[in-house]
Order: C-alpha cells, then structure tokens, then sequence
C-alpha cells in the first residue's frame, strides 16, 4: 500500500504518514495475535498441578507403582538388590545412551522414571524385556532395570523428573 | 446526517415530544409500581472507573470476614487457593497462602482409591462447607448460594436514563457490590404488619425482604482484624464485599491495564488512519 | 463475478501462468482493488467493511474459545468461568467474544437503516437487499444460541421461552419443540446442538456475505445521492481511497468495542447470566440480550400466542417484501421531503420498542407496544406504498460528479487523479 501511494506523490511528509500507519498497523497486528497464541499454552490450572505428591509407605521391594503427573504415568518402582546389582554391573560400553545408574536415582532402592518410551510415546510395560526392565509394545524397545535404553528402535534412555524426597515415605514429583 | 436533523418538521418534531413525554410517563409508572423496595446506599469502591483498581490489605481482610464467618455455609467453588497469590488479587504471600490452605481439608483418594479427607494444598479449589448441595439443604432449608461470581450476579436497579450514562462511566459494576454490601448491613426490625414468616429475616435490600439468611455480621468487634482497621459492621460488610467483587473478576486490573494500552494505541492509530485518509482523498476535487 | 471490466495486469511470469488457470488473484484484484466506488460515499458506508471485521472477529475469537469450552449442564457454566479464570489471555477472548457479538448487531442496524434511509433495496438491489436479510435473520439464530452456552439461568429461560414460541403453530407445535429439544425440556440435547449449530452457522452467514458482495459487485454500490454512477468521474478505484476509508472507520469502532471489553464488560449483559442455570427457579423478569429487544416488544404487543409469533416472525419478514413496497421511484432520503421523516419516526419507534422489550408487560408498556407495533407494520403496509403517490420529491442532480462539485465543476477537472486510469464502464 505505502509502495504505490508514494509513487504519485514525492512529498515526504506524506511518505511518513504511510511508513508510520503501516508500522502501526504492524505493531497492533503482531500485538492482537499474541493472545490468540498464548492461549493454548498450559493454563493456570493445568500448571498449578505442575508437582504431585506420592505417598509410598505401602510400595515394597519388586513393586512398582505408577501415578499420573502433567498427564503422564511416572513409574515409582522399588527395586531389589538383584535390579540393583543388574542396573550398576552393565558395562556403559554396551548403552546406546551411556548413564550410569547412579546419576538415575537419588536412593539406590527407589527408581522414578517418567513412563513413557523415547521413541514415539508410548507406555512400556513393566517387568518384562530380556532385562527384566521395561518393553515397549509399540515397537519392541527395551529398558533395562535402570530404565536405559537397551534395545531400540528407541535411542534415548527413560527420562528422570525431578523429584524431591520430602521424607522416606513421601516424594514429591516436579 | 446533522443537517437532516436541524431541518426538523413540525412532524417529527410533535412526535418526539409525544415519545418523549411517554418515556417519562413510563418512568413514572415505573417507580409507583409495585411495593417499594428501598436501595441500598451508594459505595464508594477502590475498584471503580477506567484506573480503579483492587485495594490489597482490604482483598485480604475480606477474606478473612469470608474465612471466619461466610465460608461456614457459602462455597466459593470456582476459587482455588493458589489463586490468593496471583497479581491483582490479595496477592498473600505464597507461604501464607499455603498455610491458609492447609488449615482446610478436601476430599481426595489416597494410594489405595479409597477417600480420604488430607489438608488442602495451593492446587486445590476453595474447600465446600457441604460435601453436597442435599445436605446444606437439609441443614438450612435452603442451599446456601455459591458466592464466586456473586458480585456480577447481582444489581440494584439503576432505571432510565441512569443506565444510558452507566456505558460510559460504568457505574453499573459496581450496582453488585453496593447490593452486597447493603444487604450485609440491611438486617433491621421489620415494620408491624409485615413480619417475616418462620425461618426468615427482615432486611431492607433484599428483594421481598424477607431473607432466608441470617444477620452474620450483628457486632462491631466480632472478628478481629490484624492491621488496625477499625473492627465495625460496616467496615466486615465492605471489605468481603470488595473480596467477593475480586473473587467473581480476578483479572479486573489486568483487563483495565491492557484495555489503557490498547486503547492509546488505537487513538494514535486511528490519527494516523485519519491523516492517511485526508492524504489520499486529498487527490479529488470536492 | 464483476459488471467492470478487469484492469488486473498481471506482473510476473508466476503471475501470468496462474491467470491461465486459476485467476484468483484477478478477482482479487477486481473485487478490492481496482473495483469503482463511487466518490459521495458518507461514512455509514464504511459499516459494512466494519460487519465484515465483526465476522472474522467473532469466527476467530469463537473458535479459541471452542478450544477451552465444555457443551454439558453440568460443565459449561464452570468452563466458561475456568476461560475466564485460567487460561491464557480467556478473559480477553471471552469478553471480546460476548461484547463482539452486541456490536456486529449495533453495526448491522446501522448499516440496516443506512440501506433505509437512502434506498438502497430499490432496483437493481433487491437480491442483495434480501441477501442482507437472510445474514441478518443467520445472525439472529447464532447470537441466540451463542447465548444458551454459558448456561446461565438468562442462557436457560431464554432458550425455553424462545424454543416455546414454536408451540404456537397448530398441530405439530408441541412436536417441533420436543424435536428442537431433544427431550422433554431445554436439556443436555439442547445445548449440545446449540453449540454445534452455533460452531456451524457463522460458516453459513460467512457464505451468504460472499453471495452478498457478488450482488454488490454486479449492482455497484448506492450512494447518498441514489443517482447511478454515470461516467469515470463518479467513481475512485476501491483501493487506496475505500480502503484507508473503511480502515479509519473500522479503528473508531474497535475503540468503541475495547471501551466495552475492558472497561465494561458486563454492561451490554444481563447479571442474572451469572447464576447457574437453574431449571426449578424462573429469574423475575426474562429479558433477551438487547438487540432482540424491539422483536420481544411486537412478540408481546399482541395478546395471542400463535399472533405475537407470527407477528414477530413478520416484522423481519416484512424487510424480504420491502423493495416492492416503496413505490417511489426515488432513492435516496435526502430528495424526498417527507419519507425522511416518516423514516426518522420509524427509527424512534424501534428504540421505544427495544425500550419497550426490556419492561414488564405490564399497563401502560402494553398500550405503548401496541401502539408502536401497529405503526411499525403501518410504516411497510401503508405509508411506503402510499408515499410514492403523493410525495412530491426534490429535483435529482445530473450525476454523482455534480452532486459532489455543482453543476459548474463538471469537466476536465471533475476527473480524479485516480480515475484515469479507470476503464471505461460496461453498464
């Protein structure tokens, strides 16, 4: 529009006068449409649930407990000394995402992994796989009992939320 | 179009003073209609007009008034403790806020699905006096309303022309509040002849007056305040009702904000439209 | 879809190929560029650009709300409070919503009585003069349903009181209403087909706006003067000069609307709308929202329920028969002494009508709206086509150019900077 007006005029005040509406009617366009975009990001109550808290008194050695946070299933599994042994004793050579287990869990016993596979969102189930770890239905991805990436066709290991232990029976998620 | 009007006829002219004079007739009408229902006295309100905006120490003294004496029967179900801290509201301290929460329970299901009573949290909606609507029924006779958007719920009738000048001054938002507010401060003797039946309360504001509710707020002093505002009726009956008003339009300040900012942009955009316009047309004999 | 020729030239080689085989940008071009408009356009011509932003507005702010909404009794009311509370922005876009829709109506009866009052159903406009009607009766259906879904005690009595008019008709009244209902009273059915209907109909009016422009694009535009355009000098070319017009018109109005949305937002709204809906208790006096107002009037003006119906049908009915009920052949107001004041009383008789739909019906509010639904009818059925035998009219001028310059600016300097470059017109 500023283009073909200043071609039959030459003034420049003129020409301020169109530079200066356009760039306001940039302004406000860019100014209106940010609402319209900010509003399908998580809203207040959707956040308020950023943390949930778990009790696990009643979780005992071999179990496993999932509970649900922003949405998702987080795996709480208390593992055995023999998981325990497994998860420590893999050699980080043979990891397509090499971790070791102990910068996976804040207490040895107590594995928390958010439950849902690396490769395109599923649920993997619990206790199964040639590791005893997880196996992803979806398309066969195994875990082992650090919840790391064993087999693909998954290529990163179970994420870690953060958690804080707000006492031996009771975690905080988020 | 002005000039349309100054030629005004005899014609258009008789018949405007006729609809003219029936509009007042009809407002006459209107006010001798019916039993008289007195109005409740004009307020003056922090959150009034275009920059008004919520007074904090008064959102948080009203919320104890709610707390210590309305929450016993009324909800407030669509508030969520978290929502104490948020900007524009009593904006509480998020430790005091918690605090607050944990002082009430709400229904929850623990690790085994079965229901447990646990201690509120910032996450959670304003706990119910009434696990359900049956029960507050069978308690009081009626159901206690929910007061969460009470403040825009209600009015007191403003009438022609009044309510012509409440578009541009917005004096109507605040026809809720003064309802409130009169009817906590409106408990009085009923006149002889009209005493309320069993179970009801004479109040001056309330439609009919005869209302279902107690009078809550009956002494100076019966709730403590912590910042040195004088403990009196009047004092309880604003201050819940400017926590209520917040309660049922909590982003009030961020709406005046932005609508200042929008709005400034627009005369400024709509001057430069204007010059634009004349540049353009300024090509055309005329 | 034009009666101009094109001037588009297409400038690049992409350009030219895609004139070949989808001339989209042609029409475009045609339509908002180089279309004739002509030069005496007042600024209540501007209102239908501003109808065109109150559509797009409403679509897009409905749509986000959809997002975040929940059709159920026992869930929409909360929803709309948790838009109202949570989301990002909700309120904003909740109130620019409810408040849009109050001023597309305000727009609308502007650009309603503008078509009045200078004439533009006459011939050759009467399909797009009825175009207009059938948007305006599509606006009317989705600003009532748009207004059950929050479902307030207002969203529910108004939807009973509505859906119970169509209990009237004889026979298979009580049928269409238990069909309309989906049960046995305003329910869950109900508002979950409102709210699919109301996602449904602005698509529709938006359908009916283009069949509406085509009509406009064939006829061209009426002007103040209601003289067809003649020759170039009558016209400008749509853009630069309609469109920084309509622009400038269109930002005044956006100041009115925001002064609405974030500074009153409830005063075009009704507080009783926040009281959940409550099938067992009636609100002391149902209103409707206030555009429906002077209709709700000539609903109750008449004492039986099958005739306020079909009188308040008949009142936006009677819009469909007006072009062949002015018998004048003059257009516009300005040359014809007495229907301009014939049409300023029919405008004061639709404002003590909307008056009149907000009181209780009750002594003298029902003389009154008798009285002024009587002349309302009077006006269509009696002083239009009588009007065009006994009013003697004013002289017209020559043409659009004279109008605008006098007699004696015609000529070489009549022709706008803009228009030479206009072609030569085929009607």
């Amino acid at each position: 529009m500023v283009e073909t007006m200043s071609a039959h005029s030459g003034t420049t005040r003129r020409d301020f006068i169109y530079l200066a509406t356009g760039a306001a009617a940039a302004v406000g366009g860019a100014g209106a449409v940010w609402p319209f975009i900010a509003q399908m990001n998580p809203d207040a109550s959707t956040l308020a649930l950023a943390s949930v808290e778990v009790n696990i008194a009643s979780v005992k050695q071999g179990q496993m407990i999932t509970v649900l946070w922003r949405g998702k299933p987080v795996f709480i599994r208390r593992r055995t000394e023999a998981e325990i042994k497994a998860a420590t004793d893999a050699k980080l050579a043979d990891l397509s995402d090499p971790e070791t287990d102990q910068k996976r869990v804040q207490k040895p016993e107590w594995l928390i992994l958010i439950g849902v596979c690396t490769h395109l969102g599923c649920v993997p189930l619990g206790y199964q796989g040639a590791y005893n770890g997880w196996f992803c239905p979806c398309h066969g991805s195994l875990y082992d009992t650090s919840g790391r990436v064993r087999k693909g066709p998954a290529q990163k290991n179970l994420e870690v939320p953060a958690y804080t232990f707000a006492s031996d029976s009771l975690v905080r998620i988020g | 179009m002005t000039n349309l009007m100054t030629r005004t006829s005899p014609l258009l002219a008789a018949f405007l003073g006729l609809s003219l004079g029936m509009s007042i007739h009809a407002a006459i009408a209107q006010d001798g209609h019916g039993h008289e229902q007195e109005l409740p006295p004009v307020q003056k309100w922090s959150f009034s007009g275009p920059f008004g905006t919520f007074d904090r120490a008064q959102l948080q003294r009203g919320f104890q008034i709610y707390k210590e004496v309305c929450s016993a029967c009324h909800g407030l179900d669509l508030l969520s403790y978290r929502n104490l801290t948020q900007t524009g509201g009593p904006q509480f301290p998020e430790a005091q806020a918690k605090a607050i929460a944990a002082e009430f329970k709400v229904a929850d299901k623990d690790d085994k699905g079965e229901p447990v009573m646990r201690p509120a949290e910032l996450k959670d909606r304003f706990a119910n006096p009434f696990p359900n609507k049956k029960l507050a029924e069978d308690t009081y006779g009626k159901v206690p309303p929910d007061l969460s958007v009470m403040a825009k719920a209600r009015t007191s009738p403003r009438g022609f022309p009044l309510f012509v000048f409440d578009a541009v001054t917005g004096r109507n938002i605040e026809t809720g509040p003064d309802y409130l507010y009169g009817l906590l401060v409106g408990y009085a003797d009923a006149p002889a002849g009209s005493e309320p039946p069993q179970g009801s309360y004479f109040n001056k504001y309330f439609p009919g007056n005869n209302i279902a509710m107690p009078n809550m707020l009956a002494a100076d002093g019966q709730v403590t305040y912590q910042d040195g505002t004088p403990a009196t009726i009047e004092n309880y009956a604003r201050d819940v009702t400017a926590f209520l008003m917040w309660a049922a339009e909590p982003k009030l300040e961020e709406r005046k904000r932005i609508g200042f900012q929008a709005i400034i942009f627009l005369v400024i955009f709509a001057g430069l439209l204007y010059f634009t316009k004349k540049k353009v047309w300024s090509d055309l004999p005329h | 879809m034009s009666g101009h020729a094109s001037t588009y030239q297409p400038k690049t080689g992409f350009e030219r190929w895609l004139d070949k085989r989808l001339p989209l940008p042609r029409m475009m071009y045609d339509q908002f560029v180089g279309f004739p408009v002509p030069r005496n356009l007042n600024y209540f011509w501007t209102f239908g650009g501003i109808l065109t932003l109150c559509l797009g507005a409403q679509i897009l702010t409905g749509i986000v709300l959809a997002m975040h909404y929940t059709p159920h009794v026992d869930l929409a009311f909360n929803s709309v409070e948790h838009i109202m509370r949570d989301v990002n922005y909700g309120w904003m876009i909740r109130y620019l919503h409810t408040n849009g829709a109050s001023m597309f109506f305000i727009a609308v009866y502007i650009h309603i009585f503008r078509g009045l009052y200078y004439g533009s159903y006459k011939e050759p406009r009467e399909v797009l003069w009825i175009l207009g009607v059938i948007i305006f009766l599509l606006m009317m259906a989705t600003a009532f349903m748009g207004y059950v879904l929050p479902w307030g005690q207002m969203s529910f009595w108004g939807a009973t009181v509505i859906t119970n008019l169509f209990s009237a008709l004889p026979l298979v009244g009580e049928s269409i209403v238990t069909w309309l209902w989906g049960g046995f009273a305003v329910d869950n059915p109900t508002l979950n087909r409102f709210f699919s209907l109301h996602f449904l109909l602005p698509f529709m009016i938006a359908g009916v706006v283009a069949l509406h422009l085509w009509a406009l694009h064939v006829t061209g535009q009426n002007n103040p003067t209601g003289v067809e355009v003649k020759q170039n000098s009558d016209v400008v070319p749509f853009t630069p000069y309609a469109t920084v017009k309509d622009g400038f018109a269109m930002v005044v109005f956006l100041i009115l609307f925001f002064w609405f949305v974030f500074f009153n937002p409830n005063y075009l709204g009704h507080p009783d709308n926040y009281i959940p809906a409550n099938p067992l208790v009636t609100p002391a006096h149902i209103v409707p929202e206030w555009y429906f107002l002077p209709f709700y009037a000539i609903l109750r003006a008449i004492p039986d329920k099958l005739g306020g119906v079909l009188a308040m049908f008949g009142s936006i009915a009677v819009l469909f028969l007006l072009p062949w009920l002015d018998t004048s052949k003059v257009r516009s107001a300005r040359y014809r002494p007495l229907y301009r004041q014939f049409f300023w009383i029919f405008a004061v008789v639709c404002v003590i009508l909307g008056y009149l739909g907000s009181k209780p019906p009750e002594g003298l509010y029902v003389v009154a709206g008798r009285i002024c639904t009587v002349y309302y009818f009077m006006h269509f059925f009696v002083i239009l086509p009588l009007l065009g035998f006994v009013e003697k009219t004013k002289p017209l001028p020559m043409s659009i150019t004279e109008s605008v310059l006098g007699a004696g600016g015609m000529g070489g300097s009549g022709t706008p900077a803009g228009a030479t470059a206009m072609p030569e017109r085929k009607g």
